[in-house]
């Protein structure tokens, strides 16, 4: 009976669901996008490693833009700090410890050429950065400690260079050159190896880079004697703060450093990072769950609108069911069955619509070149599906209550 | 034992702290089978009347006895009960619910009722107004005297003590106010009790006793002397 009273209306009982499918396809895409938006994020700080902290020139708030940022240019990190650091007995607890310049270039193999991003490591990179090689391998320790002439392609800077030529890059002798050197020619470099694709971390192609000798690219290429960063991989994250201080005792002391005011480096904690991405994704996140409320509202405000214009119909047929019997028990549970059937395909209708929607939107970012992760919150299902049942269930009942308290002649008569 | 007994009933509306009397003390008293016309003009409580004593709605004050039994001490479930069980009321503009078929309209009390066999009972009260011709159509596919009798079927479809019928023949034509008023003189001939609210003094010249009603209060109550038999070629004069 219930079905055929709903079929009977079946303008009505289409958009009292439209309201439900809206409020709850609405609230689960919100919440997906906001749960992958922060999946993506974090997901990006982890490619790049662990337990990870970040030594960098130049005294500026940790979680704040680096002083380069401005433009400034500190010199006094150098290669025999980051040797320092490498002390066991000063640092117990770096795992790794890893140098780096950094510069763009100009890649050059037969008449080919490609701008592209360098980077000058040592041989402890590996070891501080998550990748792994897709062919050859990473410089050997001698030659990435020494100026040997080497080098190990990024995969995008690989294909651009190689695809379609039927030559495999390991062997092959490319020329680097600075993107500001206007001589042409360049170092001759021989291609050791080339790294698996990694995707974007932070809206950069790691893969459009070139990894080479430390010393290398400082004097050769940057013709600078001075570090841009150190990387120190920690063995635990127990051990984060305690090597925070040690490698700061190590540099006060080395860069003669009395008062921490006078401090030339900053050293940053990945982990912190992490923090501050998460509480910012958190801010998105609410930010977009109170948009989801809204859409629950506007599906609400939808439901009710459409049982409030029919309330004076409803209100009639209500009598004319006393009139021949009904009880109000009765009366109550019919619009509760009704109400309930409705609420309940609508909820279904719309949990299948916001998962095929948020599903359809984690294709399209993959697609993108986004590390989107399809996330579907069981919470958000429930809270939807929830209220817009209670939503439809409350509204669908006001007539029977308005009617209840009526005389059937009345409730025949009601306008 | 009477099966309607009535004794000073009034009953009053207050409308936004205007207070309107349109019972005064009304009394009376009708038997088992009896076919009785409440006829006045229009206001004069007669619909009121009705409506009081079909459980409706309520009386303001006075003594109502149903089969035997003071009705002030019904409450609201046995009052439903009894509208599904004892009564069967049509109205003048048919109250049948839209969008639904003749067969469902008249099944309606059924699905209230503790009876089973919804389908036979309700195609046995089709059958008794001459429509088992119409069974899946929707209300909105038959005419105005096809509308009234499947509110007759309706109100036939639980075998109520007492059928009251408020104005039946109102929005009809000619043609079909005798068909309807056929065959309410032939359930009366069955035994049924019936009880007609009307204003025209043709239609309540088919039932057996007239009670005349007029500002509240019964004027006159007689026995109908020549009165009309309904049959298929004759039309209700209006």
């Amino acid at each position: 009976m219930t079905i055929r009273s709903l079929l009977s209306r079946k303008g009505r009982s289409f958009l009292t669901m439209l309201g439900i499918v809206i409020g709850v396809a609405g609230v689960i895409v919100i919440i997906s996008l906001g749960a992958g938006a922060q999946s993506l994020v974090l997901g990006q700080v982890n490619k790049l490693g662990s337990n990870l902290l970040s030594i960098q020139p130049g005294k500026s708030d940790p979680n704040g833009p680096p002083v380069q940022a401005f433009g400034v240019v500190i010199t006094s990190l150098v290669n025999s700090d980051a040797d320092a650091l490498r002390s066991p007995t000063q640092v117990p607890h770096a795992a790794a410890v890893s140098a780096v310049v950094r510069g763009s270039a100009t890649v050059t193999w037969e008449n080919k050429s490609v701008d592209t991003n360098f980077v000058g490591t040592d041989s402890g990179y590996p070891n501080v950065v998550n990748f792994t090689m897709q062919e050859g391998q990473f410089m050997n320790q001698p030659d990435a400690d020494g100026s040997a002439n080497v080098v190990v392609l990024g995969s995008t800077v690989a294909s651009e260079l190689f695809d379609g030529t039927g030559v495999d890059p390991i062997g092959q002798v490319i020329k680097v050159r600075n993107a500001s050197q206007t001589t042409a020619g360049g170092i001759p470099l021989r291609v050791d190896g080339v790294i698996t694709p990694r995707g974007t971390a932070f809206f950069q192609d790691q893969d459009d880079q070139i990894i080479l000798p430390l010393n290398l690219g400082e004097e050769q290429l940057l013709g600078i004697h001075y570090l841009q960063a150190i990387n120190v991989k920690v063995d635990s994250a127990d051990n984060i703060d305690r090597t925070i201080t040690d490698i700061t005792n190590v540099l006060k002391q080395r860069h003669h450093i009395l008062t921490d005011k006078d401090i030339d480096f900053t050293v940053r904690n990945q982990a912190t990072a992490v923090d501050l991405l998460t509480t910012i994704t958190s801010a998105l996140s609410l930010f977009l769950t109170s948009m989801a409320a809204i859409s629950l509202i506007v599906g609400g405000i939808g439901i009710l609108n459409i049982m409030l214009a029919t309330v004076a119909e409803r209100t009639r047929e209500i009598g004319l069911r006393k009139a021949v019997g009904a009880t109000n028990a009765m009366i109550m549970r019919q619009f509760l069955l009704e109400a309930g059937t409705l609420t309940l395909i609508g909820g279904a209708i719309g949990i299948l619509v916001g998962v095929l929607t948020s599903y359809l939107m984690s294709v399209l970012m993959k697609k993108l070149g986004f590390d989107w992760d399809f996330v579907i919150s069981i919470t958000s299902i429930v809270l939807a599906v929830g209220v817009s049942a209670l939503t439809g269930v409350v509204f669908g009942l006001y007539p029977s209550f308005k009617a209840s308290r009526l005389n059937p002649i009345d409730a025949l008569r009601y306008e | 034992m009477p099966i309607i007994k009535v004794e000073n009933l009034t009953k009053d509306y207050t409308n936004e702290g205007v207070l309107t009397s349109v019972l005064h003390g009304i009394n009376f008293s009708m038997e088992q089978g009896e076919f009785v016309a409440i006829m006045g003009p229009s206001g004069s409580g007669k619909s009121t009347l009705m409506h009081i004593l079909s459980f409706l709605d309520s009386s303001t004050s006075g003594v109502y006895e149903f089969e035997g039994k003071d009705t002030k001490d019904f409450d609201k479930d046995y009052l439903a009960k009894l509208r599904n069980e004892r009564i069967g009321f049509v109205f003048q503009s048919f109250n049948l619910l839209a969008r639904t078929t003749v067969l469902d309209n008249v099944k309606l009390p059924l699905i209230y009722s503790n009876k089973k066999n919804h389908d036979d009972l309700a195609k046995k009260a089709l059958a008794d107004v001459g429509l088992s011709h119409r069974l899946d159509f929707f209300t909105n596919q038959i005419s105005g005297g096809e509308k009234q009798r499947v509110a007759i079927a309706r109100a036939l479809v639980c075998d109520p003590a007492v059928i009251f019928a408020d104005e039946p023949t109102g929005n009809l034509d000619s043609k079909s106010g005798n068909a309807v008023l056929e065959i309410l003189q032939k359930l009366n001939d069955k035994g049924h009790t019936i009880i007609l609210v009307t204003h025209e003094m043709d239609t309540a010249n088919h039932a057996k006793r007239i009670i005349h009603i007029k500002d509240g209060m019964i004027i006159d109550d007689e026995l109908v002397k020549n009165r009309t038999i309904a049959s298929p070629d004759k039309e209700l004069k209006k």
